[in-house]
């Protein structure tokens, strides 16, 4: 094609050929980018193993659903649809950005492919996405300088505002975008004006805008802009480049990697150390993680791309309350930290450890494992492992608050985090009508499933009913089913995600036993903290269900029967216990259990399913003494209030104790009302 | 037969405390009538002498500047001059008397029964009761006492014996106590923080629940609290409503107690507020619910409001 | 400074519902779970914060059986350097004084300038510091809540007095501290700390080695003869009062007369 300006490859200023500057920008940027990532790839060699170097279908297949499609994006639409615009355009320019520097250096090339027909379709769709990039980098900016949303917002202790960086990066993209097509645009007017063939100009994009403005100005001018847009976009593409990897932009460039090795499995909780067996882990030297080599190398990644969005901390249940956990910041000052540590130029920094530096015994302390985080993170960040994992370093050097170091002594002692003695723990059957007898599966009896109780279940008062209520369900539905009784100790669930590694080993090893010597070949619990442990954190166990499943399946198959709603005025809501939720994806069971009590009404709170707000935590974090301004309980409660319910259904006895207590302190007693899921089924059960 | 029988009087700067009688009442049990002899130590405590002669029928004045504060190292020194070698004496088992008994027992080389709650004497030998466990395994204990004895008395446990019927003597020793200088200095007293009221502390509790409805009805416990010379003390919720102070929260999130009374106010008695009362105390549950779990632990309940209960307990207190 | 902290094994009372033999001997102890007594853990703690701050060694010492042996551990995975138990058939059944004997022979044979003992016990009568420090002819302080090394002859500690009043003191070094808790706030000993200290070797010491005459301690040796166990009496459930809120009221200030409740 001829053309008619000069093209910067061929192009010289004052006799200087700008073919020069054109090798110089992309080499010398190119080498500033590849020694950068190599400062920035040195603490994840120092880091701790881990093992993402598998599974690959299903990596690849996180890679598309959450990388390239973009999935958890529109969980915040405004937020979401504009990322989305903004990764498009990016993706599509990014051929265009790459042939570009390369023309500065041969004039008229085109990327292999692009040459005929495609190369036509291929223009006319990067001038849209070039205009509809630079569209949502302006609302973007609009939104982040001048509307402010709350979850941007850096609280004081955090340090200074991040907004600077935000609107920087929108103005750099923006620039591309603008110089790019001014490039393209003063050709096109040049060709024009000279009456040669141009490429199509796509209407009402960036182009056919400056077209419009250029159409009539002189060719020696086009010629300049045409130059001078071509390095601006050239210095400004090697700039951004290099930019990215200083700040929150990395995820431009990380976010495929950590996306890929992202965490596959739910409910489950990291190895102290990969590679280490558990009955390996006494020979460790050091627990958990103290300072920062001590996370993995994915961990590491998890910090390098943090986008500083705040979607976590915007459904942290423990922010939400005002702990002093917002797991934004967990990444921002991890990330903020390295920086640090592993400057670009001169040596490294010795570490540190980081409680007391960057974190506080509270603030990692406040996470209750709920995994709203996780479920929100649209990078695969990964925040409940590297909470457990700093547990695991302060139990190792004595750092447990002394509200925990209690029910920990008990648990080790007793089996129960309450002290109660070990004969105590099935008394509560005796409460029982008399018609139903319960095995004890010591070794003289046997049954087919195993009902594990768990400690809260049997020793509180008001939590023994859900136990009562689970057996004459089982009862009902005709399972052959027993207790372990004094032989069952706690599950552990919550001694390993605080950290208690070694107790938790002894508790599950205990029960392992327990329950295999029990000779049953399924597991049924009430307890969703139970459930998850024996399904997840144990090893080589006989099927686990939760009590839900039991009902749902008992339904369908006709042993059991629901009759009509006791109570049709009112209006029932089901609250997700996020072990069975997110951490198990048992959403459904559920609500169809309770959608077949004939006549009852049931609504949605606002924050359902896999948003399920977290009623406070469970096992040990009831001991655990919070800073908080609020319960969030109580704000659970005003959601259901909200939606319209006046009674919450749970199915988890720590939901329930959160609730219940919610409920009076909110003052709310007499106009809502908390059950568990087995009772309201019992009640119901045709006789 | 046993030695002489003394008694410590404790006194803040000449105000003796309720222990003062109250030895004169467990002094009775090694013999009706038997003569008791009051050590009243400090400075300027002859009005206090007067007094407790009322009381006692000898009492030793150990007047001197040096006593002034109750350093319990110095007056271990000053018990040892002034002692016969078989002496009994009653200390009441508080602060100063853990500070100051179990060496004394050395010292004199007599036995040393410490925190007793009740006693018998028979001829030589003393049968004491003490508690173990939080109160909730009694022992009984027994010592020869003809060669003396240190005994430290549970405060409150014996009636005060207020009768004031014996005119005795006062007799000054101050020229006795000898040598007074120890390794330890008394340097000063650190205040607890004004405001901070420490329910560990109080023997008495009216403790707060869920039935108090609202943060303005507390004032109705407080005044309660203030005609029984109790302190309010509360379960959680009113914790966490920010109506009190996280340091007056019973249970185990929150103070452990250890009170004599408990007054379980509209509290239902969850075990986890339950697990921060020790001690065996006397509890009293008042509550609108006659199946809250409280009723199990208490030793006495009313079913009632105890927005209603409440001030007429107050007024009926505040009439006596 | 060279700290010495006497420590002891007890029943866990917290959860334990204590009973007691039927021949009132001893309380039953079938389900009971024993630890370190809960002052003793403040001690340590308190101990081994001091040698962080100015140096020397921290030992633990008990008088018990073998079984005593795991509390010693357990200080020692906090943080204690040393351990010593002190065991002899003899021993058993020693009264507070006796105890106290034993600890300031074992103490003689070392170099310690500071003597910490737990404040009390939930078995015992808070007596054995302050006889330890008569018989060795030390300064005392009883209910310690505040130690602040003053230099290597003096030490400023509080008292917790009554009301959370803190009586302040200067106190000349070698003396013994009981040691109340609250002072500090003790780390925890997990699983891994105790497996840690498993294999160190923890010297036990007879009464020949201290040289004990084995009459003067034990039950035989006691001053303070232990007769029974018995349980206070316990009521059912409440005593539920009927009748008018005035017969209520009265009633139960009747009651809370007798309970010290009234002033």
């Amino acid at each position: 094609m001829e053309t008619a300006l000069i093209g910067p490859a061929n192009a010289s200023v004052l006799g200087i050929p700008m073919v020069i500057f054109s090798l110089l920008i992309p080499i010398v940027g190119a080498a500033v980018f590849a020694y950068i990532i190599a400062r920035r790839l040195a603490p994840l060699v120092k880091a701790a193993p881990d093992n993402r170097f598998n599974r690959w279908p299903e990596r690849i297949f996180q890679v598309l659903k959450i990388w390239f499609v973009q999935y958890r994006q529109p969980r915040y639409m405004v937020a979401g649809v504009l990322h989305i615009v903004i990764f498009f355009g990016f993706l599509t320019l990014s051929i265009q950005s790459s042939s570009l520097v390369v023309i500065g250096i041969f004039d008229g090339f085109v990327f292999p492919g692009l040459g005929g027909v495609l190369g036509h379709i291929y223009n006319f769709i990067k001038d849209y996405a070039a205009t509809a990039v630079l569209i949502a980098c302006i609302i973007a900016a609009y939104r982040r300088g001048i509307l402010k949303p709350e979850r941007y917002a850096v609280p004081e202790k955090y340090g200074h505002d991040h907004t600077a960086e935000a609107v920087f990066v929108l103005g750099l993209i923006s620039l591309l975008m603008v110089s790019e097509s001014a490039f393209e645009a003063t050709l096109m007017a040049a060709q024009h004006q000279k009456g040669l063939a141009g490429e199509f100009v796509a209407p009402l994009t960036l182009v056919w805008l400056w077209k419009l403005v250029f159409n009539h100005t002189s060719i020696e001018k086009l010629q300049a802009i045409h130059v001078m847009s071509f390095y601006i976009h050239d210095l400004t593409f090697f700039f951004f480049l290099c930019f990215l990897p200083m700040g929150k932009h990395f995820h431009v460039i990380t976010s495929i990697f950590n996306v890929l090795f992202m965490r596959l499995d739910r409910g489950n909780v990291k190895p102290v150390r990969y590679g280490v067996e558990d009955d390996k882990l006494d020979d460790l030297e050091s627990f958990g993680v103290k300072k920062m080599e001590d996370f993995t190398w994915k961990h590491i990644l998890d910090f390098y791309t943090c986008a500083d969005c705040g979607r976590c901390s915007d459904q942290c249940p423990a922010n939400a309350v005002g702990r002093p956990l917002s797991p934004r910041f967990i990444s921002i000052k991890g990330r903020d930290k390295i920086f640090k540590n592993y400057p670009l130029r001169g040596d490294f920094l010795p570490s540190q450890p980081l409680i007391g530096d960057i974190y506080e015994e509270d603030e990692i302390w406040s996470c209750t494992t709920c995994g709203a985080c996780e479920q929100e993170c649209p990078l695969g960040i990964e925040y409940i492992d590297k909470i457990v994992d700093l547990r695991r370093g302060m139990v190792d050097e004595g750092m447990v608050p002394q509200s925990l170091q209690k029910p920990l002594g008990a648990l080790e002692k007793r089996g129960n985090p309450w002290g109660k003695m070990e004969k105590k723990r099935a008394e509560w059957t005796k409460e029982l009508p008399e018609d139903i007898s319960v095995k004890v599966l010591n070794g003289k009896e046997s049954a087919e499933t195993l009902y594990f109780v768990d400690s809260i279940t049997s020793y509180d008062d008001r939590m023994q009913d859900i136990g009562r209520a689970t057996i004459k369900i089982l009862n009902a539905a005709g399972i052959d089913f027993g207790i372990l009784g004094p032989a069952e100790k706690d599950s552990g669930h919550e001694v390993l995600r605080f950290g208690e590694e070694m107790l938790f080993q002894d508790l599950k090893e205990h029960n392992t036993e327990a329950i295999l010597e029990s000779g049953v070949s399924k597991i049924v619990t009430a307890d969703p903290h139970a459930y998850n442990a024996l399904k997840n954190d144990y090893k080589d166990l006989p099927p686990v269900e939760h009590i839900s499943q039991i009902i749902l399946k008992s339904i369908n198959s006709g042993a059991i029967t629901l009759k009509k709603v006791e109570d049709d005025t009112k209006t029932y809501t089901y609250h997700d216990p996020c072990y069975l939720g997110r951490h198990n994806s048992l959403y459904n069971d559920p609500r169809k259990v309770l959608d077949a009590i004939p006549g009852l009404r049931r609504v949605e709170m606002i924050k359902c399913r896999d948003r399920s707000f977290c009623c406070g935590g469970g096992g040990l974090m009831l001991f655990y003494e919070p800073e908080e301004e609020q319960r969030m309980g109580v704000l659970r409660v005003e959601m259901a209030k909200e939606a319209g319910a006046d009674i919450m259904v749970t199915a988890c006895p720590f939901c329930l104790v959160n609730i219940e207590d919610a409920i009076k302190v909110a003052g709310m007693e007499g106009k809502m009302e908390a059950i568990d899921l087995a009772e309201l089924v019992e009640r119901h059960i045709v006789k | 037969m046993a030695g002489q029988i003394f008694a410590y009087i404790k006194h803040n700067e000449g105000v003796a405390e309720d222990s003062a009688l109250e030895l004169v009442a467990a002094a009775k049990k090694f013999a009706a009538g038997a003569a008791v002899t009051a050590i009243v130590t400090g400075s300027n405590v002859d009005a206090l002498c007067n007094d407790m002669a009322a009381s006692y029928q000898e009492v030793w004045k150990i007047d001197n500047d040096a006593l002034s504060y109750p350093n319990a190292e110095v007056l271990r020194k000053v018990l040892l001059n002034i002692l016969p070698n078989d002496a009994v004496i009653l200390i009441p088992h508080d602060t100063f008397g853990m500070d100051l008994a179990p060496g004394l027992s050395i010292k004199i080389d007599s036995p040393f029964v410490s925190d007793i709650v009740d006693y018998e004497v028979e001829g030589d030998t003393l049968k004491a009761i003490r508690q173990e466990y939080s109160g909730q395994a009694h022992t009984h204990v027994e010592c020869d006492i003809s060669n003396g004895l240190v005994a430290n008395i549970r405060p409150g446990v014996f009636q005060p014996d207020e009768s004031k019927g014996v005119s005795g003597q006062v007799i000054d020793k101050s020229a006795d106590t000898g040598d007074l200088t120890t390794g330890r200095h008394f340097l000063e007293i650190v205040e607890a923080e004004a405001g901070d009221v420490d329910i560990t502390k109080s023997d008495v509790l009216v403790s707060i629940g869920r039935g108090i409805e609202d943060e303005e009805n507390i004032e109705i416990a407080q005044e309660l609290a203030d005609a029984m010379g109790a302190v309010v003390s509360c379960s959680r919720p009113i914790v966490d409503a920010k109506w009190l102070e996280k340091s007056r929260q019973v249970g185990t999130s929150g103070q452990t107690v250890k009170p004599k009374v408990y007054l379980a106010m509209g509290i239902s008695g969850s075990f986890q507020h339950l697990g921060g009362i020790k001690g065996n105390p006397f509890i009293v549950a008042v509550n609108k619910n006659p199946k809250a779990p409280i009723f199990q632990v208490a030793e006495v309940g009313v079913q009632a409001d105890i927005l209603e209960f409440m001030p007429e307990l107050t007024e009926k207190i505040k009439g006596l | 400074m060279e700290i010495l902290v006497c420590v002891k094994r007890v029943p866990d009372t917290a959860e334990n519902e204590i009973e007691v033999r039927k021949d009132g001997t001893d309380i039953v102890r079938d389900d009971l779970v024993y630890s370190v007594n809960e002052w003793d853990n403040y001690a340590v703690e308190e101990a081994i914060q001091i040698v962080e701050k100015v140096g020397g060694s921290v030992t633990v010492v008990t008088v018990g059986d073998e079984d005593s042996e795991e509390v010693l551990r357990r200080e020692m995975a906090m943080g204690a350097d040393n351990g010593v138990l002190l065991s002899d058939p003899a021993f058993v059944g020693s009264d507070g004084k006796a105890i106290a004997g034993i600890l300031k022979a074992e103490i003689e044979k070392g170099n310690y300038n500071l003597i910490f003992t737990g404040a009390q016990a939930d078995d015992g009568a808070g007596q054995v510091g302050g006889m330890l420090a008569a018989m060795m002819d030390v300064p005392y302080a009883s209910l310690v809540n505040h130690i602040e090394v003053l230099d290597d002859k003096k030490l400023k500690v509080g008292r917790e007095i009554e009301g959370g009043n803190q009586e302040m003191h200067e106190i000349d070094l070698p003396c013994v501290l009981s040691i109340q808790t609250g002072i500090n706030e003790p780390r925890y000993v997990g699983i891994r700390g105790i497996r840690k200290v498993a294999s160190v070797e923890i010297p036990v010491h007879g009464a020949s080695d201290i040289g004990i005459a084995a009459d003067a301690v034990g039950a035989g040796g006691a001053k303070v003869k232990l007769v029974d166990y018995f349980m206070p009496e316990l009521g059912e459930g409440a005593e539920m009062l009927e009748g008018s809120t005035e017969e209520i009221v009265d009633k139960l200030i009747e009651l809370l007369k007798a309970k010290g409740g009234l002033k």
